[in-house]
């Protein structure tokens, strides 16, 4: 089902909540809004975010005799949403799986999903070098993966394990478009003292260390958090702020890399 | 004679059947003798194992969230260290079981150590003379070593870090474990139920989307039957060092740890707020309850250990007898009583 997707991104972090989920759902948006057909894959089984973060969490997958129909997050489908999130009866379900169930939970995401004719299929991961990530690049070894956008946030308990997330790339051959740093640094909205709450600079020096690309910093905002702000594009909202600029960015070095 | 044979096999209850040996269709079964003894019921022989090397210690908690980065393993090494320097006399261990991302050694200061092999297990790493460490991160020769592991290798190492670390005599075992509801917790609830888990202590951070995977966290304890002991709140408010100002970095714009814990019925033990002094001391190792002893993080997180509540908590969950009434709010039954 993926020989149609042009492009495929993954969004890494070898460390949980740095804000993979938001990322991904933030640059889909993004590119949805520069007019491209976008697919949003979530194969964070254990704790998927997408549904919530995209303000979709009461909708439903359907099948159709060609296979799963994703979800829509607009009225044009030009972005198509999958998730496990969309199969649980209640949203405080667990999903108490060993791995080689979890697998094939993916697999079939991979090969089952109706994507139809997409620019861009970005997949979001669970935190971790393990039975997700290693089922994702076996089964994108026949489809060409563009590259992974590697998540951090600048304190070195995290780098550590990112550090860990790269090598895991490095050896299963997937290319890393480049690291960006969330959670850089918090605005006082009282004083508008920066401050460093989870150190800072350790996106950049991690990347320096490990010879890839630094693409860019994103500052802490609260406001990528309010609720009104689900299933938006912050690019689109609050086109001034430090944060839609970081995204941009990010949004540069993928569709950058498409024209290479 | 064939087919016989083929439709006692269907039909065979399995050995861990009650009915093992008794039923009509093990009537002419080569192993009729065998299965009807009740000494072939034995339990898996790694449960046994590990029963067997934990069963002297006294409180086993296991620290969870289904949200990674929201504090597991900076509470765990507070918790571990409070209770290790407030009482000299008990002994307390952490084990880590998250193996793609171990953060242990570098927040309790022992990066770089090694474990040692002795014919009663491996030696865990001892951060003070009462305080012990095993992790993954320990057998990595490069610190940029990836474990790119399935389950099952995962739950392998995850059992022999249970039945084969010489911990010594242990009052306190502190398990940090990563996000997630799935191999490592699974194993870790499957092989400590059995050594009797005193329980769980959920960790949180108040917005919304970490909530809703600390919820399947919360329901992944009631499916396996792991008793909750209670839920943190971690960086719920900032306070800027300049001006004093409060700010919420992750607005409770759905109320939070608080209105999730009388949702779900678990009691709320305590919110850290978020101090970047902290941060740094888990980066660099240091021991936070003495750098920054009056961080209000610090001074909060002890306060909880230090709880009678807290205290009587783990007291009544390590008596197995009360395991069946998992769902019970104990805190509530107890101040009734009395």
């Amino acid at each position: 089902m993926l020989e149609s997707v042009k492009h495929v991104f993954l969004v890494l972090s070898g460390k949980g909540g740095v804000g993979k989920s938001t990322v991904s759902s933030q640059v889909a948006l993004a590119l949805k809004e520069s007019g491209f057909k976008v697919g949003l894959l979530d194969i964070d089984l254990c704790g998927p975010s997408i549904p919530y973060l995209l303000d979709l969490e009461v909708e439903d997958v359907h099948q159709s005799s060609e296979g799963w129909v994703p979800v829509f997050a607009d009225s044009e489908q030009k972005l198509a949403v999958m998730s496990i999130g969309f199969l649980l009866k209640n949203r405080n379900d667990s999903i108490v799986w060993r791995g080689p169930k979890k697998t094939s939970m993916i697999k079939q995401f991979l090969t089952d999903v109706v994507w139809q004719d997409i620019d861009y299929l970005i997949i979001d991961t669970p935190p971790g070098t393990s039975d997700e990530h290693i089922t994702v690049m076996e089964n994108l070894r026949n489809v060409k993966c563009d590259g992974a956008i590697v998540i951090t946030t600048p304190q070195a308990v995290s780098v550590d394990d990112v550090l860990k997330e790269i090598t895991f790339c490095r050896k299963t051959g997937i290319p890393i478009v480049g690291i960006v740093e969330n959670m850089s640094g918090f605005v006082c909205p009282s004083c508008s003292e920066c401050t460093n709450i989870f150190s800072s600079n350790g996106g950049v020096s991690l990347s320096e260390m490990v010879n890839v690309p630094f693409i860019t910093k994103v500052p802490i905002d609260p406001t990528i958090g309010k609720l009104e702000l689900r299933g938006h594009s912050i690019l689109k909202m609050y086109p001034d702020s430090e944060m839609s600029k970081a995204f941009s960015k990010i949004v540069l070095e993928i569709t950058k890399s498409k024209e290479a | 004679m064939l087919q016989n044979f083929i439709f006692n096999y269907i039909d065979c209850p399995g050995i861990q059947s009650k009915n093992a040996g008794k039923v009509s269709t093990c009537a002419g079964c080569p192993n009729q003798s065998v299965c009807s003894l009740s000494s072939t019921k034995l339990a898996n022989p790694e449960i046994v194992l590990v029963h067997k090397r934990l069963s002297l210690v006294k409180y086993k908690i296991i620290i969870l969230s289904g949200k990674g980065g929201v504090g597991k393993s900076t509470i765990t090494s507070l918790i571990s260290r409070t209770i290790a320097s407030e009482n000299e006399n008990k002994n307390v261990a952490i084990l880590d079981i998250d193996i793609c991302g171990p953060s242990q050694p570098r927040v309790l200061g022992a990066l770089g150590e090694q474990v040692h092999q002795s014919a009663s297990g491996w030696s865990p790493v001892y951060i003070e003379d009462n305080l012990s460490l095993m992790s993954i991160g320990f057998l990595l020769n490069n610190s940029s070593d990836a474990i790119i592991w399935r389950g099952p290798k995962k739950n392998g190492i995850i059992k022999q870090f249970l039945s084969e670390v010489d911990w010594g005599s242990l009052d306190y075992l502190i398990l940090d474990t990563p996000p997630g509801t799935s191999d490592e917790h699974m194993s870790a609830a499957t092989y400590l139920k059995e050594a009797d888990i005193t329980g769980a202590i959920i960790v949180t951070t108040p917005q919304e989307v970490a909530l809703i995977d600390v919820r399947k966290e919360i329901d992944f304890c009631k499916k396996v039957n792991i008793p909750i002991l209670g839920l943190i709140e971690n960086m719920n408010i900032f306070i800027c060092p300049k001006c004093k100002n409060s700010a919420e970095i992750f607005p409770a714009l759905t109320g939070g740890a608080k209105q999730m814990s009388e949702d779900l019925n678990v009691e709320l033990l305590g919110c850290l707020p978020l101090d970047p002094l902290l941060a740094r001391c888990c980066d660099e190792g240091k021991n936070a309850l003495i750098e920054i002893p009056n961080s209000p993080a610090i001074l909060i997180l002890k306060t909880i250990v230090q709880s009678n509540n807290f205290q009587l908590y783990i007291f009544l969950f390590s008596v197995s007898s009360l395991y069946k009434f998992n769902n019970i709010n104990y805190l509530k039954l107890y101040q009734e009583y009395f």
